[in-house]
């Protein structure tokens, strides 16, 4: 996946102010950066969703910019939303989100024993499930669609220390069967341990990255300091802008 | 492209099926209408059983704006959107599937008022063919268009105000010619009927047909 020099603009406002990623294929790369630095923004112009403005990206190899549809159909985003209908029992939410991206049969019972939701769970409508059980339903549907990227905004929000857990392993499988990973996350100790590689990201432009291999070399502090606000994050050995050139900082998309 | 529909159709209606929304909410909605129409009218009979094509339609009118609202209203909450979007399916075909949704939903409550109005208003029934072909043609109409308008205002602020702006003047032509086509028909004058319905035909044919076109470009804007 490949990002140069990437515009996007949402409400008038820049939201990614010229931003250059590179992301390696099968690997779990984390975006960091404060409140308002364009993380969702990025994720969800990988996604499709948000229109380029300039410049250029490739996502799985396929062009943004003319290939959208292709490229919705092989990635999936975990968001701050379920994106599921809450008047749908679970299975028919499963059934029906997996049938859509055209995924092969899934085998239910299956899906749901390995986000740990339990059978009795299958009839109930999403509605009136707990937050945590919600946040595992929208997994048990990640997976049932089988993208090729997986777009993580803040995954262990709302999620148990089981929960957390669970989406860890989940990306490490996926990893192994050669899913590639964009995980946009404040809780950086738990996505370092997974992270092969670190964005950090600052007022709409990307302001260091640093790739390792192993995950666990890339367990060094934060450099812009844990959910800085204001300060720009910023690696000594890696920064690719200078800090003067940041553009206002505009609001997560 | 029918594979869509059938899978977003077959949802929408499972989605019915699971709410009750319709059953508990717009049949008695339905029958009140009817009911109130009646105690307005009940000094003269003769003018209830005239103006029962207008007020069934006027009816069928208010029905299909709700359907429509409840049909995008899923569709608006906790990310739904991103994820139809996400998932590939063709927009056509997601058009389609709302769009039959909402057609049967909608015959199934012209059935329920069918009856009440033949039962509380005594409006006899005759030319029962032309009746059935003018309510298919004039319900896909309907829900053609609702489908196309309902997309439209999920975009845009104030939905739920917007939506009746847009869509009562649209079908404004399929109220009258599927009026004017029972009213025929009820006075036994098949024949002048179905030139009516035809003239239906043709308006569902262009409101689903321009809907199936402008719907993915709508939806990317909802």
């Amino acid at each position: 996946m490949s990002l140069r020099n990437v515009v996007t603009v949402l409400g008038g406002f820049p939201a990614l102010a010229g931003v250059d990623l590179d992301i390696c294929q099968g690997g779990v790369a984390l975006l960091r950066g404060p409140n308002g630095a364009g993380k969702s923004t990025v994720l969800r112009l990988c996604a499709g969703l948000v229109a380029l403005e300039s410049g250029s990206a490739s996502v799985l190899g396929l062009d943004l910019a003319t290939q959208v549809t292709a490229i919705r159909r092989r990635v999936g985003l975990l968001g701050h939303q379920s994106g599921l209908y809450d008047d749908l029992t679970v299975a028919d939410n499963l059934v029906f989100w997996s049938r859509a991206a055209r995924a092969p049969k899934i085998d239910l019972g299956q899906i749901m024993d390995r986000v740990g939701l339990v059978p009795r769970l299958r009839d109930v409508r999403v509605g009136s499930l707990s937050a945590g059980q919600r946040r595992r339903t929208a997994m048990a549907v990640l997976v049932a669609r089988r993208p090729q990227l997986w777009l993580l905004d803040e995954p262990h929000a709302g999620l148990d220390a089981a929960g957390r857990d669970l989406l860890d392993d989940l990306v490490a499988e996926a990893v192994g069967v050669g899913v590639t990973v964009l995980m946009a996350s404040h809780d950086h100790d738990r996505a370092l341990a997974i992270a092969t590689q670190v964005v950090d990201l600052a007022g709409g432009i990307n302001r260091a990255q640093l790739t390792e291999t192993g995950g666990p070399s890339l367990l060094s502090p934060d450099p812009s300091g844990a959910d800085a606000e204001a300060t720009p994050a910023t690696h000594p050995a890696t920064a690719t802008e200078p800090a003067a050139t940041a553009p206002t900082p505009v609001g997560d998309h | 492209m029918l594979t869509d529909a059938r899978l977003v159709a077959g949802k929408d209606l499972r989605l019915e099926y699971r709410s009750r929304v319709t059953l508990t909410q717009v049949l008695p909605f339905v029958v009140a209408i009817v009911l109130l129409f009646g105690f307005a009218f009940e000094p003269d009979a003769d003018l209830l059983i005239d103006v029962t094509p207008g007020l069934f339609w006027m009816t069928v009118l208010f029905t299909a704006m709700l359907s429509v609202q409840r049909s995008f209203g899923v569709e608006s909450s906790d990310g739904v959107a991103d994820g139809l979007r996400l998932s590939g399916m063709h927009p056509a075909g997601i058009y389609l599937g709302k769009a039959a949704a909402v057609f049967l939903q909608l015959l199934a409550l012209e059935v329920v008022l069918g009856l009440a109005v033949s039962l509380l208003y005594g409006t006899p029934i005759r030319g029962l063919g032309v009746l059935i072909v003018t309510a298919l043609l004039a319900t896909a109409a309907l829900a053609g268009a609702g489908t196309m308008f309902g997309v439209l205002a999920a975009g845009l602020q104030g939905r739920e105000t917007l939506l009746p702006l847009l869509f009562l003047p649209a079908v404004a032509p399929v109220l009258i010619a599927a009026s004017q086509s029972f009213e025929l028909a009820l006075a036994g004058d098949s024949a002048s009927g179905l030139r009516w319905s035809a003239l239906l035909a043709l308006f569902a044919t262009v409101y689903v047909s321009f809907g199936a076109l402008a719907f993915g470009p709508l939806l990317e804007e909802s």
